[in-house]
């Protein structure tokens, strides 16, 4: 038999004080990869027309490096913010969701840390 | 995981059917789900023809006709069937409406009537509120204020303040915005739903109140407020053409505003 009050159901362990920065984060990082797309559809076109060393002039150069690396940091930040929420929404055993939160978070980070790092030889080394 | 399917005991079949008197020129199909919680038996479709000239023209008449001559075990519920108690919100050929305000002449060939989605059912039509009470009862719906109320008067609010009240005292809390959520049918037990946020939009912006803070401070939560994606399924559905995403919207703006300001 279950005696705990619907309302002692409700409020539950109360609320976690957060999750304002994660919604407004989710939309400033959405707005700021709209004029960022277009760096990264230039090194697209490139990498599909152009030659290796002019597509890697033209992202060695600071703006274009710039601009790239920001997309790809955004986008990774922008990714694991909106599955986090996926998953919060259609994993409900606890174990499990904070698994997958964490393995997605995660895997973005090691992303983003690997295409700076290939940014980085690129802008260093030329 | 979410579940996107009925459980077994829950799956539909067929039920029985009745027809329409002989003498009967003008009639319509009714499917009505009936659940028995005694039978221990599935729900099932009950099939009802009646005869549209003897009959109200509301599709809550037709429910109240069918229990008065056909079947006095349909339960459901319903009070003023006039659109402002909220009682008998139910889904009528697949949207959550108020049975009393919907024309059965509204709707072309057969009408469906179900209980509102994704709740408990008690019996038929007749949903278990018990959560969706005690989520109202959480954001504590009563004006909050240390400053004693003048000797003489009422708590005065300007022309401008009481306009901000409009389009939400207005919500009757019949739960059709909420049961129409995918986000309340995923998450209903910690997302307090549209319903529930409307109305705690309808004190945080009560210029009587000197709580706001603490309001807000009770919602900032990532379940609790945050499973909104603005899927606006409430706005469409509401029965009384008030704005529960926009309320939402304005909450997370307050939310905003006091972090950024």
């Amino acid at each position: 038999m279950d005696y705990q009050s619907p309302l002692a159901k409700v409020r539950g362990l109360g609320s976690a004080k957060s999750g304002t920065g994660h919604w407004w984060m989710q939309r400033v990082t959405a707005l700021a990869l709209v004029p960022l797309t277009y760096w990264l559809l230039v090194y697209l076109g490139m990498s599909l027309t152009s030659p290796y060393q002019q597509t890697l002039a033209w992202l060695a150069q600071p703006l274009h490096a710039v601009a790239v690396w920001s997309w790809v940091l955004l986008a990774c930040y922008h990714a694991a913010l909106g599955l986090q929420v996926v998953i919060e929404d259609y994993v409900a055993a606890e174990g499990l969701k904070i698994i997958a939160v964490w393995l997605v978070n995660l895997a973005f980070l090691f992303l983003a840390l690997a295409a700076s790092v290939a940014l980085l030889r690129i802008v260093v080394a030329g | 995981m979410a579940e996107f399917t009925l459980p077994k005991n829950s799956v539909l079949t067929k039920g029985r059917e009745f027809p329409a008197p002989d003498d009967a020129t003008h009639t319509r199909r009714f499917e009505v789900y009936r659940w028995d919680p005694e039978a221990g038996e599935n729900p099932r479709v009950d099939v009802f023809h009646l005869d549209m000239d003897d009959c109200g023209p509301m599709v809550l008449d037709a429910i109240i006709k069918i229990k008065n001559e056909i079947d006095s075990g349909l339960t459901f519920r319903r009070s003023c069937r006039e659109g402002v108690c909220g009682s008998c919100a139910m889904n009528i050929n697949g949207r959550n409406s108020l049975a009393c305000t919907k024309a059965i002449e509204g709707y072309t060939g057969t009408i469906k009537i179900f209980p509102l989605p994704h709740m408990q059912v008690v019996k038929d039509l007749v949903p278990d509120m018990t959560h969706f009470y005690a989520q109202y009862a959480s954001i504590k719906p009563w004006l909050e204020a240390q400053t004693p109320a003048p000797a003489d008067s009422e708590r005065l609010q300007s022309h401008a303040d009481r306009a901000k009240l409009d389009g939400l005292y207005d919500c009757v809390l019949c739960a059709c915005c909420s049961t129409s959520c995918p986000s309340y049918w995923w998450n209903g037990d910690r997302y307090l739903g549209p319903a529930v946020l409307l109305q705690a939009y309808r004190w945080l912006v009560d210029s009587r109140d000197e709580n706001t803070g603490e309001r807000l401070d009770d919602l900032e939560d990532p379940f609790k407020l945050y499973r909104c994606h603005t899927i606006m399924n409430c706005t469409d559905t509401c029965p009384k053409d008030l704005n529960p995403a926009k309320a939402i919207a304005e909450i997370k703006k307050l939310l905003l505003q006091r972090q950024q300001g």
